[in-house]
């Protein structure tokens, strides 16, 4: 794939922000974005946007300008983000449109995730029964995981800390306060091997991108990030994914491995040739076997790794150099754009005090969301 | 008299023999669901069966729930002063599937994978008659042991 370009960014500072609805988070992101862009909101030929609990997205038009575009709701759980970024850019690939804008916000009520039950497929049984809760899949994945694997709790609490100091280096993160590795492992015990600073929270914020045709991209921006790869995959048989009231015999690798090999294939591009990653990371547990999933290393290596700090800014691999979910909370409708947001900072150098060094060109990113989806992208300069 | 009422009466059964959880075979393939499906995962066939599920299996893997549940749609008891953390975990029935479900015990030191556990029926709320709403849990088979 050659043909899309991102032009222009754009972010709502992430968090909690009183007093401003999703919408308007949404709304000052795009503005951004096409400032950014160096154009107007009448330039857009399409858009595509979506959040999960912040309201329709193609309602930002009364408050943008209702300049009659074409304007696309995605819905993907967490993997919305990726979607509406994957429809905009065939938008653009099959040649309807030269340029649009892939919008994502959200505004979430305070702790854990409320299941609906039935739209997940599921009987209210289930979540009667105390077990329509993410978090529980999160620790049961991973105990399996560092029972097959030999990863340590240390280890768990590393990314936790890292993440923190990461996103302490990052305005618009929400949690800017460094946490100790101990601090981390102290914490009240959520959902076993995983602590409260171990998990991301739902929170606020939003993100947009401006995209347009390779060929144009220079109308825009003269530091263009190409999307060499944009690819969404849900579960197939035998997969271990959350809400699931049973499990397969078999074993199969999951939406991430299917959506990332499909990813380096379209990119014409290997794992050792990422210079940058954002992978999905809800909790700590999940950025360490993501490492895995998205081919980085052999499942287990992680554990040395990070113990080298191969995935700080500065290792081999930086892996959520803007604070990861852990530290900018999870509006799930804008979390996969902030990954992308992040991956065109870095490629342009205008990362600041979180710049990786040595001018990368190759970034990655990966979102995993209920009820079993991923989605990858591949962006370089 | 006390009554035990299925959160579900489509999920498990309250047998002479103890609960049983009822789940479907493809008859085209042999695949294994729970709960029931109308149709095959794995081959798309739909020829389902409905079956009862083996009462006893391993466990796979689990957690704790550490915090209350959001009530609705949680119908135990969800006011943080007297919550109690609750294992859940993934039972390997053998030559069947992998079931999740809560777990009896909740002490991680008392929860290993591998282990052999039974199905049980544990309350999640009651009315002042002593009649009580359950749902199914596994329990393991050596309690008292390491
Ligand atoms: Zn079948």
């Amino acid at each position: 794939m050659t043909g899309v370009a991102i032009v222009g960014i754009g972010m709502h500072a992430f968090g909690r922000t009183d007093g401003v609805s999703g919408l308007e988070q949404g709304a000052a992101a795009v503005r951004r974005a096409l400032a950014d862009a160096g154009a107007s909101w009448s330039d857009m030929q399409f858009a595509v946007g979506g959040s999960a609990s912040a309201g329709s997205a193609d309602s930002l038009v009364s408050t943008l300008g209702l300049t009659g575009l074409q304007f696309t709701n995605v819905a993907n759980g967490c993997a919305t983000g990726g979607t509406a970024l994957f429809t905009a850019a065939s938008a653009i690939l099959a040649g309807t449109y030269d340029v649009g804008v892939a919008v994502g916000f959200d505004k979430h009520e305070r702790g854990a995730f409320r299941v609906d039950s039935r739209s997940a497929g599921l009987g209210d049984w289930y979540g009667a029964s105390g077990l329509a809760l993410t978090t529980q899949f999160f620790g049961m994945k991973l105990n399996r995981y560092m029972h097959e694997h030999a990863i340590t709790r240390r280890t768990l609490a590393k990314v936790a800390a890292k993440a923190f100091r990461n996103g302490a280096a990052n305005p618009m993160a929400w949690r800017r306060k460094p946490l100790s590795e101990e601090e981390v492992l102290a914490s009240s015990m959520l959902s076993y091997p995983l602590t409260q600073y171990m998990f991301c929270s739902p929170g606020e914020g939003g993100v947009a991108l401006v995209l347009c045709r390779a060929d144009q991209a220079r109308r825009y921006s003269d530091r263009p990030v190409y999307l060499k790869a944009v690819v969404v995959r849900s579960r197939r048989f035998g997969s271990f994914e959350v809400l699931a009231p049973s499990l397969a015999l078999e074993h199969n690798a999951g939406p991430t491995v299917d959506a990332s090999s499909a990813a380096y294939e379209q990119a014409g591009i290997a794992p050792q040739d990422v210079d940058v990653a954002q992978l999905q990371d809800t909790e700590t547990g999940a950025e360490i076997m993501h490492m895995a999933e998205n081919g980085f290393c052999a499942d287990g290596d992680q554990e040395q790794w990070i113990a080298d700090g191969e995935t700080e800014i500065g290792g081999r691999l930086p892996i959520n150099t803007d604070g990861g979910c852990l530290a900018n909370g999870e509006p799930i409708g804008a979390s996969g754009l902030r990954q992308v947001y992040e991956s065109v900072l870095q490629l342009r150098g205008d990362a600041g005090d979180r710049q990786v060094p040595g001018q990368p060109r190759v970034a990655y990113t990966h979102v995993y969301g209920a009820p079993g989806i991923s989605g990858v992208t591949i962006l370089s300069r | 008299m006390r009554v035990d009422v299925p959160v579900d009466d489509g999920v498990f059964a309250i047998t002479p023999d103890g609960p049983r959880l009822l789940g479907t075979r493809c008859t085209a393939c042999g695949t294994y669901t729970f709960p029931r499906q109308s149709g095959c995962p794995s081959c798309t066939g739909t020829e389902m069966l409905d079956v009862q599920l083996a009462p006893r299996g391993t466990l796979w893997t689990w957690t704790v729930q550490g915090f209350p549940p959001k009530a609705p749609p949680y119908i135990g008891e969800s006011d943080p002063a007297r919550f109690v953390p609750f294992g859940v975990g993934y039972v390997e029935l053998p030559g069947q599937l992998k079931v999740e479900g809560r777990l009896t015990e909740s002490d991680p030191s008392r929860l290993q994978i591998g282990m052999q556990m039974d199905l049980v029926v544990v309350p999640l709320s009651g009315d002042d008659a002593g009649n009580r709403v359950v749902t199914y849990a596994f329990r393991p088979i050596c309690a008292a042991g390491s």
